[in-house]
């Protein structure tokens, strides 16, 4: 195969790789302010928690568990502490005005990042390769398996959550949730439990990419939500926050952006190219590319 | 034995300005003297313009996010872009004026000159964006500010630019701060600075009135920059070193948290807030790296239960402050004489 | 001249049109009602007056100045000012200075005299002060004006947001359901003061209301509405026996 096609097609499968990682995470921020209007800061904090319990879980229980495992039970501990973080800090701020509930998302992610630094301390840990990263030829082109792991769970991921939303009644709920908090109280939906399971739903796969992206570079630190995290968000307002198809289209978006411009320009400017697409959509089309302008009610 | 009924006390306010000067002269006098004759040490000194910096920039931002009511999460940035633009000129300049106070202050001007017009330029995109968008605009400019000092060669890039003048005084350090703090509270004690506060208390609304709500929004931002300008050039000329990596995220939000911890809204709140946040992590040196983890838990813990920080929207009232006091006093009296009379009622049933 | 003319005004969201061809015509000194079932969009009708939303078509002119595309607050400045359905005003802000945001416009000192407080700034504050205590006067609110707005009890709240809007020195109010939430008697004493202002401060008032009483008590003239479109201009006595209205208020 002809060498540039093959190193286009490298390069967009490493864009599939980072967007689904920024998509997953992405969805966290999005399904969050959907349902309180609460920017959560602290999401790539719970990303890097995930990371950090599936490297618990992987280096000391003596025992050599299943990737399968340890995914699942990393998952569930973040959205433990997601729901956590909620009730702790969030729920009684949700009457009051959005700078003090932004205030203390900005608070609670730099505490979470502390308290990791006090605990695994700052020099980065490396990450077992829970998934080989050696490369299967598909189509002639070599690509790592744990590449191929993140794509195909990360996408199926996406397809079970859309059918949930769409089709449960919890999913239901949730969309309601999101449209009118207090009609939805008084059709007998427990609001509380809702926002509960969003944010658990949402920590879960932020965590999911979390793990994904400690294996694929080897490392955890306690301060690598804080990139990705950043990026994820910007990926959410491109698509359109609040909007949970819009983050995974803008996971993907960024994520192939950044990769492309990495591969074809140069490492530094893809931090400042992603900055700028941030800047851009915010003074163009605030809503996002699926968003809808709302107008404030007067 | 009796109670005493609780009677407010009520100081007389005509000469109000007049015991703020005082309070005011008196207390440099006693630091400067105290500094001169070595009884606080350089060291000392050192924290007391650190101090000076802090509540200019928390006063400064007070501005934008306490009087005005806006987001603004890259603070540290016009703190930089102050800094460097002063140490510059300094650098510049030390060789043809000789005056230390004549220097601080044309490097000063410049500061206020360059961060004038990021203001301008950031705030008037910016400011068109509601709430938390506009947060996230301000971050991304502070970080912006950031990588271009990073990449820039004239600043010195990542290794940071030495060789600034150290002409920084307390008694430079202390006038500068009285000068803008009473330059913020003049301000805000006329019609634009009623103006600045509708908008904060509901925008719709003070356009309703005829408030042109944008070129307020502008005014509150390009001043709160320009302030914050100079208490960057101020740091610079203290610590004599300037390295980017000072300025991101951290540090706007340790300027942030003083405002919040203070009481957005209020003059001599952030003033409080940033003399004990200042200080504190000297005092507390060993403890240095619990401090972030602190000052994390002192914002969560800040917003749930007292969100109003200290002084809310109001100013320090020495009447009220009083008033507090002897109420108190009052009742922790009576307290005590119904337990005393309780006492005796029992011992004479006997 | 006409303090309000408006012609064929029209504004659509999404597909639907909220409000239909809209005219209305407010003479110097009238007190007209604006009236129609909920979410007819009598405020809709004030917020593209107001400069909130800009019209898909039609006209407007506020004393004979088209302000289509024109901001708010210079609206404001032209000639006309409005209360809220849902009160808003500066609420940790005192009550006299909820009234000096509102007179922001008739006062002329630049950033400079507020520094330096020059004698400019002290007579045009003075000035200022005397004007808001004088118009808390007529609303026998001065004794409040030091309090802090929101702890105002609600009908209060609501004399003040109208003081408010007069201090504008506007020559149009536009007063939107000024009487919500008010009890028999303040309904009434909400009607004389508006009769008063309207006396007093030479001023055309152009209100929604809900409150039937007080729209047959003060109004001259009532425009009734339903989705979006007109569907009967006149006196009160002609509305109370319009089948139109009649029908769309109470349904079939």
């Amino acid at each position: 195969m002809n060498a540039d096609l093959e190193l286009f097609i490298r390069q967009l499968i490493n864009g599939l790789n980072t967007g689904s990682i920024y998509a997953l995470i992405a969805i966290g921020y999005t399904m969050v302010y959907g349902i309180i209007k609460l920017i959560n800061f602290a999401h790539g904090e719970i990303m890097m928690f995930g990371a950090y319990f599936a490297f618990l879980f992987a280096t000391t229980i003596p025992t050599d568990l299943p990737f399968l495992v340890i995914v699942i039970m990393a998952m569930v501990l973040a959205a433990l502490m997601g729901v956590a973080t909620e009730k702790i800090a969030y729920k009684r701020l949700r009457t009051a005005p959005r700078i003090s509930a932004l205030i203390t998302a900005i608070g609670m992610s730099l505490f979470l990042q502390n308290l990791a630094l006090l605990i695994f301390k700052p020099q980065p840990k490396v990450m077992p390769e829970l998934i080989s990263k050696k490369a299967i030829i598909i189509f002639g082109i070599g690509v790592p398996q744990i590449t191929l792991y993140t794509i195909g769970i990360s996408i199926l991921m996406m397809i079970i959550l859309s059918i949930f939303i769409k089709k449960t009644k919890a999913g239901k709920a949730m969309r309601a949730v999101s449209q009118d908090k207090d009609a939805a109280m008084l059709m007998g939906i427990n609001v509380d439990g809702i926002i509960s399971l969003t944010f658990a739903i949402g920590s879960a796969l932020g965590a999911l990419g979390g793990v994904f992206y400690s294996i694929a570079y080897t490392q955890v630190y306690p301060t690598m939500g804080v990139m990705p995290g950043l990026k994820a968000f910007i990926a959410a307002v491109f698509g359109g926050i609040g909007n949970v198809g819009g983050a995974m289209l803008g996971g993907y978006v960024i994520g192939i952006i950044e990769t492309m411009t990495k591969g074809y320009i140069s490492s530094r400017w893809a931090d400042a190219l992603v900055f700028g697409i941030l800047i851009l959509v915010l003074l163009f089309k605030p809503s996002g590319i699926l968003g809808k302008n709302v107008k404030e009610k007067v | 034995m009796k109670k005493i009924k609780y009677k407010p006390l009520k100081i007389s306010s005509k000469y109000g300005i007049l015991r703020i000067v005082i309070a005011i002269l008196a207390t440099f006098f006693i630091l400067n003297f105290l500094i001169n004759f070595g009884i606080l040490s350089r060291y000392y000194s050192t924290i007391l313009v650190f101090i000076c910096v802090f509540i200019i920039m928390a006063t400064s931002l007070n501005i934008a996010t306490g009087f005005l009511g806006q987001l603004v999460l890259g603070h540290a940035g016009f703190m930089a872009i102050g800094a460097y633009t002063a140490a510059l000129t300094a650098i510049a300049l030390k060789e043809i004026i000789t005056n230390d106070l004549l220097l601080f202050v044309i490097s000063a001007l410049a500061a206020v000159v360059t961060t004038a017009i990021a203001g301008l330029l950031v705030g008037t995109p910016a400011l068109r964006l509601r709430g938390d968008y506009l947060g996230i605009m301000t971050l991304g400019f502070g970080e912006i500010v950031k990588v271009i000092i990073t990449n820039l060669h004239i600043t010195g890039g990542a290794q940071g630019l030495t060789g600034i003048p150290r002409i920084m005084t307390f008694p430079i350090a202390f006038w500068t701060t009285v000068i803008i703090v009473a330059i913020i509270y003049l301000f805000m004690n006329s019609r634009h600075g009623r103006a600045i506060l509708s908008i904060r208390e509901d925008e719709i609304a003070s356009e309703s009135v005829g408030i042109n709500i944008t070129k307020y929004k502008i005014i509150g931002f390009v001043l709160a920059s320009l302030f914050g300008g100079v208490g960057g050039a101020m740091y610079a000329f203290q610590i004599g070193y300037l390295a980017p990596a000072t300025f991101g995220f951290i540090k706007s939000v340790e300027i942030f948290v003083i405002v919040v911890l203070g009481g957005m809204g209020s003059l001599s709140g952030a003033i409080m807030a940033a003399i004990f946040l200042t200080y504190l992590p000297e005092a507390l040196r060993e403890f240095e790296k619990y401090r972030l983890l602190l000052y994390s838990i002192l914002l969560i813990t800040t917003m749930l239960f007292r969100p109003q920080g200290l002084m809310g929207t109001k100013e320090f009232s020495l009447t009220k402050a009083l008033n507090k006091v002897i109420r108190s006093f009052v009742y922790v009296y009576n307290k005590f004489v119904s337990f005393f009379n309780k006492l005796f009622q029992k011992e004479s049933e006997y | 001249m006409n303090v309000l003319e408006v012609e064929n005004l029209s504004i659509m969201f999404g597909g639907l049109k909220a409000v239909d061809n809209f005219n209305i015509v407010v003479k110097k000194g009238e007190l007209v009602g604006l009236i129609g079932p909920n979410g007819a969009g009598k405020t809709t009708i004030f917020n593209l007056l107001t400069g909130v939303y800009v019209p898909n078509e039609g006209s407007i002119k506020l004393n004979n100045v088209n302000i289509i595309n024109v901001k708010p607050s210079q609206i404001v400045m032209l000639g006309s000012s409005r209360t809220f359905q849902n009160i808003r005003l500066f609420k940790n802000m005192t009550v006299l200075d909820n009234i000096k945001v509102a007179y922001h416009n008739e006062m002329d000192y630049g950033i400079f005299a507020s520094i330096f407080k020059t004698k400019k700034f002290k007579d045009e504050e003075e000035r200022a002060n005397r004007v808001a205590l004088e118009l808390l006067r007529v609303f026998s609110l001065e004794a409040f004006s030091d309090e802090i707005a929101k702890n105002l009890p609600y009908g209060k709240q609501r004399k003040l947001e109208i003081a408010r809007a007069l201090a504008t020195n506007s020559k149009l109010l536009l007063l939107d359901e000024p009487a919500a939430g008010m009890n028999p008697q303040e309904t009434k004493e909400l009607m004389e003061t508006i009769r008063l202002i309207k006396d007093q401060f030479k001023v055309s008032i152009l209100l929604i209301e809900h409150d039937m009483k007080l729209v047959m008590g003060i109004c001259e003239r009532i425009v009734v509405i339903d989705y979006g479109k007109i569907i009967a201009k006149g006196t009160p006595e002609e509305i109370r026996k319009n089948k139109n209205v009649i029908k769309a208020y109470l349904g079939e």
